[in-house]
Order: C-alpha cells, then structure tokens, then sequence
C-alpha cells in the first residue's frame, strides 16, 4: 500500500506486537470500537474464527444462520445506533451470500464493514474450492473493497475501510482476506485512519448558497420541505426541527428520513412516495419553493418526472455532489454535511408561520382520513386490517419502539401508521427493496440497542425469505417482537396484478406451512390471531413479553394500499382508491 | 442544457490500485454507455494514474458520469472536455508483406505523403507506426487495404486538456492538511 495516500490518527501508546493477520483482524476491530458481528465460519476465515474463540467476552461473535442474515443484521445493527455494523463470511458462497445485504446497504447508504475469507494467494485465480472473484461481484455494490494477500496490509485496509464506511455519505466496503495473510505473522500497530487523499467525504458548505436558499425560502408564499435519510444519517434531527419550527414550513419525509422528526409534531404532514400521505404528494405539485433536505429523488418519490414540482423552485441539501442535478434540476444545491448547513440555514431565516397553507394540508389530510385511513385503522368490514395491527402497536408501544419492517404492503402500511418518537427508529429496505430483511435486521437492531424495543412488521412472504434467522434469535436470546401480518399473497405484488393485469393472480397466492409451530419449534412463544377482539390482547401480551415473541394476524386477503401513485404517474396524480 | 450526442473525452486521476479500471467501466456499463476507447497510464504526477475515456453522449449525461466517477473513494478528480477543448491522438500500426516494397512501387509514395515511421524491415514484413487523428489514420489503412495488410492495430485516443486540471494542487492542500 501506498502510505502516502492516507492520514492516520497519531496514537503514541499503541505498541507493536507481533501477531499473525488473524489476530491483527479481532485487534482492529476492537480498536474499532466493535463489541458484535455477525457471521458464519467456513475454511477459509477459519484462521480468525480461531482467534474468535480466543477472544470471547471481548468480541462477541453472532452465528447467524445465513450469510445474507449476517448482512442484513450488520445493517440492522448500524441502522438504529449509527454505529457501523460488520458481518464476517468464508470465500465462495459465503461471500457471494452477503451480497443482497451489501446492494442494500450501497443503495440505503448503511455502514457496514464486511469481511471474507479467500483462497490462499498462491491459489488465486486457478478456480480453487470455494474460490470466487468478491473483489470483483462486489465492486458495483460497495462504496469501497479491497483485498488483502499480505498480512502487513491488514491494519491500514482496516483502518481505511472502518473510515471509509462511516465517514461522508456512509455505505458499505467489502475487505477480502486471503487464508495466508491470515496466518501470516507480523509486527502489528493500529492506527485509526483520519483521512484519504484522493476521497473528500463532506463538501464544505457555501454560505453564498445558504444566503441565497435563505431568501428563496424567505420570500415563499407556499414552501414545503421533503426531508431524507441524510438528517439522520448526519445527525441534524434537532437543527432540521428547529429550521421547521422557526420557518413554519410544512415538513414531509421520505421512507427512510421517518422518525427525524417526531410523527406527532404539528408540522409533520406524512410521508411522500408511491404509498405516501395525500396531502404532502399533491401539493409538491402546487409549492412555490420545494426543500430537499438528504434526499435524493428516487423515482418511488417523485413518479414521473416530467411533471414533477415543476412549478417549484428546487433547493437541495445534499453530502453527496453527485445527487444534485441528479434526477430533479436544483435552482439553488447546498453541499455539506445536514447538521451544519442546516444550522446556518437556521440563522438566515425569518421566522414565519404559512398557516393557510397549512391548512391545505389539513384539508387534504381530512379527505385522506375519510377515504382511507378510517377504514385502515378502524375498519368496519369483518376481516382485520394491517392498519389496525399497527394502530394497537402504537398504543402499547407509545411511540417508542423501532420498528423494522420488510418489503411490501406491510412495509407501507407500517411506515404510513407506525408512531415515531424517536430518530433512527424506522428501519427497513427502502431503496433495494429486499424482502427477507427484516427478521435478521430486527436482529441486528435489537442486539445494537438491547433496551430499546424492537418490533419486526413482515409479511408472509418476507418472512419465508430468511425464516432460518428464528434460530439466531433463540440461540442469541434476542428479545425481539416479531409480527407477521398473513394474507397468504404476495400482497403487493398482487395489488398490481388487481390493478394493472386483470387481476391475473400469477403465482402470488401462498400456501403457507403452520407459523406458530415452526415458532414454537424454535422455543419462541407465539400465538395466532384471527379475530377482531382478539387483537388487542395479544398485541399487549406481546408488548408485555420480556423475551422474544411471535404474532401471527391472519388479515384481509385482498386488502389494497392506497392512496397510490401509479407507476409512471404524476404525484398530482395520487389516487384514495 | 444541450441534448445532442457528442463526442466527449473524460478524464480521470486516480490511485493507483489494482480493481479501479473494474470500478470505473462499471459505471458506465451500469448505464449502458459503450466506451469508444479507454487508455489507462501514469499521469504528470508520480503514482497517479490518468484515465483517458472517450465516449459518444450528451453532455448532460457527460455531467452525470463525471459526478458518478469523483464519487469512487479512490478517484481524485474527473473531467469532461470536447474535442475542441482537448489536443488529442491516436496512434497505430501496420504489418505489411516486405515484398509489396518491390512489387508495388506505390507504395513507397504512401508512406513518403503519409508521415509515418518504419519501426522495423524484414525479408517476410515490415511495420509502419503511425500517429495522428483518426480521419489521418482511416485514410492510411484504406490506402494499404488495396495491398493487403497482414496486421492492424490502433490504439485508443490520448488527450490532454487546454484548460488547468489542478490535481497538483488538491493533492498538495491533503499533504498540508
């Protein structure tokens, strides 16, 4: 390596010892400030499941039962502390099963760190068993990877791929580790990486921009601000309500910007999207100034482009230089990392209130509540409704839970009524769209946060998808709330097939086995709920459990998520049925 | 912003590390841009590598895949530029048969007008290195094309720019830093 090309953190009481690359891994780690990964042994990173053991009650070690579990717990883990997450995997398979987890990361800009084992360098590239190309598969996926054949690389591609992972716009990097290097003994030091040369992870912010989106905003008649995950990930919860607060300006989120600011506070009006809020979809359309705040127009937010806020003038926040202009042309781009643009945002505002326009908000929020969210949350028909499951887990949760959901109608139906006190506590596969995240996630959430509680929303067919991971929770004791919300389809998929393909019913119904006995078979308490009146018990016999539990509700079969922007649509275009 | 689909030169500094070529074309791969050519080799600045990619696209798009590439943590700096705003070439050879010297004295007078160079003569063949634009080079290999060519071979376009790239000074600022 190139020691020329990176600043390291200068630490006079690190001593060098002399250790093999296995060892030096664990070391890194741990300097790293890593208390758990998850990970699953095979031959080739057997030489640092060995020092595993040795260091046990210094590094806790999660066996998952898949590798993508390992991944996706990483990120589950990194999602709810902001810390960065690390899944360990063998070379071959081991590696090739971590990649959906690292896709979703690369596109949820997730810290994680993962490490693989490899071949031995001398057996590189002849086809050896359990060889693959990682390096390679996981270039498109990773914000960075690298592989290591000399144990002497190991501290500073450690120390590089931790620093790359979290610092800037976060994501994942894949450090690959051949057998030999991991044997191989040397004299080892730690240093924390500080900075790269040819990589600036946080723009510097332009006061002439934030003047200028100042005045924009200043001088709005009907401004509204759709809010990202990159509040969150920059720490910028408080400085993006009081920006609210003090502007007035009515405040939307994507899916993954929920719960960086409270759902309960009065300048909340909902998330935007395919499956978002009414009021917030309808009126991009009519705002005069439109502030994107660590977001980056995905096309499950804007619909169709062409006729997106185009009356508005655009002002966007963003780390990352390459999402401006990006899908949406921005009249005024502030770069910089949310927590300090927003902050100087916050001293050139004036203070305002834009109650009429606010009430367009309501107004419209009223005619959603009627059409759809009365007969969601407290439906009259006999058969029960995802929206009631989430409305009876806010009332035991209080708002405080985080909740994981996975991929589908649940995911939407989730997002839309879950209460949120608290940030980092909507966690779920926005951008991937990954089914079989869920339950491995909630894993990892629960085990980054063991007091805060954790509830896992699924449906029935994400749950299929990694099932296995039940046995991770019963050996890790992971007090994790799982609800799968059964209506034997692949719900949304079906939704489509309703709306847009004659109700073609094309390999969505599902025959599903008994999931309160494969639970049970786990040793995890479970109970099935088919009725109305026997929801609300069970929900707070749920709540009430110390322990891991399952909740199987047995819902609608051919309930629908609305409003909906049809895809291709317009957001003007939002539809209550 | 201009829609029109040109002909764009782009321009990279990086690391030089071993998976980067690999990251990069995957960029434009993901977006299903054929690279015209690509040449990779040490930069002005010693263990910096330089990309040349010439690609035929919007400049809107030129924007976009500029953006994607600064994005890669080992990539310095990446640039578009047209060909006005460049001094380019390409560079190629011939291996011709050694008879055709005799045989067809015609082909004296090409290579004479062509300013090319004989690398080497054989009694079996000799090869011609050529170096200019494209258009010069097409001409070349038509003229011998009549004759016969036993090998032909072009490079890609290398490139530098009119204007500053300024990489000395980014790279200078993370020394002081």
């Amino acid at each position: 390596m190139n020691t020329e090309t990176i600043k390291k953190e200068k630490n006079t009481s690190a001593k060098t010892e002399h250790i093999s690359g296995a060892e030096a891994i664990i070391k890194c780690l741990i300097a790293e400030g890593v208390d758990i990964l998850y990970g699953y042994p095979g031959g080739a990173i057997m030489p640092v499941y060995d020092e595993l053991f040795k260091y046990q009650g210094k590094i806790h070690h999660v066996l998952t039962r898949h590798e993508q579990g390992a991944a996706h717990a990483a990120q589950g883990y990194a999602r709810i502390s902001g810390r960065v997450g690390v899944a360990m995997a063998t070379s071959g398979p081991g590696a090739t099963n971590l990649i959906t987890g690292i896709a979703d990361a690369q596109i949820d800009s997730t810290p994680i760190v993962c490490i693989t084992g490899q071949v031995p360098s001398h057996l590189l590239g002849t086809d050896a068993f359990q060889e693959t190309d990682i390096v390679g598969i996981s270039t498109p996926v990773t914000k960075w990877n690298a592989q290591v054949t000399k144990a002497a690389d190991i501290p500073e591609v450690m120390a590089k791929a931790f620093y790359i992972a979290k610092s800037g716009r976060p994501g994942p990097v894949l450090v690959d580790i051949t057998k030999d290097a991991q044997f191989e003994e040397f004299d080892f030091k730690y240093e924390k990486c500080t900075a790269v040369r040819s990589y600036n992870p946080v723009p510097k912010t332009d006061i002439n921009a934030v003047k200028a989106a100042a005045k924009l905003i200043n001088n709005a008649k009907k401004p509204m601000i759709v809010w990202g995950q990159g509040v969150i990930l920059g720490k910028a919860e408080a400085e993006l309500k009081a920006v609210v607060e003090k502007s007035g300006v009515p405040a939307a989120w994507t899916i993954l910007g929920a719960s960086a600011l409270p759902t309960s506070h009065p300048l909340n009006i909902g998330m935007v999207g395919m499956h978002g809020n009414y009021a917030p979809n309808k009126l991009t359309n009519e705002c005069d100034v439109l502030i994107a705040i660590g977001m980056r127009f995905d096309d499950r937010v804007t619909g169709s482009l062409d006729t997106y806020a185009k009356q508005a003038k655009v002002i966007h926040f963003d780390i990352d230089p390459a999402e401006i202009n990006k899908n949406v042309k921005a009249d005024v781009a502030v770069l910089g990392n949310s927590k300090e643009s927003l902050a100087l945002l916050l001293s050139e505002l004036n203070t305002n209130k834009h109650e009429a326009w606010h009430q367009e908000f309501k107004d419209l929020y009223a005619i959603e509540y009627e059409s759809v969210i009365k007969d969601d949350i407290l439906p009259e028909k006999e058969g029960l409704t995802m929206g009631e499951v989430l409305k009876e887990i806010n009332t035991h949760s209080n708002g405080d839970a985080a909740i994981v959901s996975d991929v589908g109608q649940h995911q939407m139906i989730a997002c839309r009524y879950a209460e949120f006190n608290h940030s980092k506590s909507n966690i779920t596969s926005g951008g991937l769209g990954t089914m079989g995240f869920a339950l491995p996630a909630a894993i990892g959430a629960k085990m980054a946060e063991p007091h805060r509680e954790v509830v896992a929303i699924i449906g029935d067919g994400g749950y299929q998808m990694n099932i296995q991971e039940l046995g991770t929770i019963f050996q890790q004791k992971a007090a994790v709330k799982i609800v799968v919300l059964n209506n034997e389809f692949l719900g949304m998929v079906r939704q489509w097939q309703q709306l847009f393909f004659d109700k073609r019913y094309a390999s969505t119904e599902m025959t599903n086995p008994d999931f309160v006995t494969i639970a049970k078979g786990y040793y995890i308490d479970a109970k099935r709920v088919t009725k109305r009146e026997e929801l609300a018990d069970a929900v707070k016999e749920m709540m009430a459990s110390k322990s891991s539990y399952f909740l199987e509700v047995c819902v609608e079969k051919e309930d629908n998520v609305f409003p909906m922007i049809p895809s291709g649509a317009s957001v003007s275009e939002v539809r209550l049925s | 912003m201009s829609q029109e689909i040109k002909t764009f030169t782009i321009s990279v500094y990086t690391e030089n590390n071993i998976g980067l070529l690999n990251r990069i074309s995957a960029i434009f791969q993901r977006r299903h841009i054929n690279i015209e050519s690509l040449t990779t080799s040490q930069s002005e600045i010693k263990n910096v590598n330089r990309f040349v990619i010439v690609v035929k696209i919007t400049e809107e798009q030129a924007i976009k895949l500029v953006g994607q590439i600064e994005k890669q943590v080992e990539a310095i700096r990446a640039y578009y530029h047209t060909n006005e705003e460049t001094i380019f070439t390409e560079s190629c050879m011939f291996k011709i048969k050694s008879d055709l010297l005799f045989d067809e004295p015609q082909i004296q007078n090409i290579i004479k007008e062509s300013d090319s160079r004989i690398v080497t003569v054989n009694k079996e063949f000799f090869v011609l290195e050529k170096t200019g634009r494209r258009f010069e080079i097409e001409a070349l290999r038509e003229k011998f094309e009549v004759y016969g060519i036993m090998q032909f071979v072009r490079s890609g376009r290398i490139a530098v720019t009119k204007d500053e790239m300024k990489v000395s000074e980014i790279l200078e600022a993370f020394k002081n830093q």
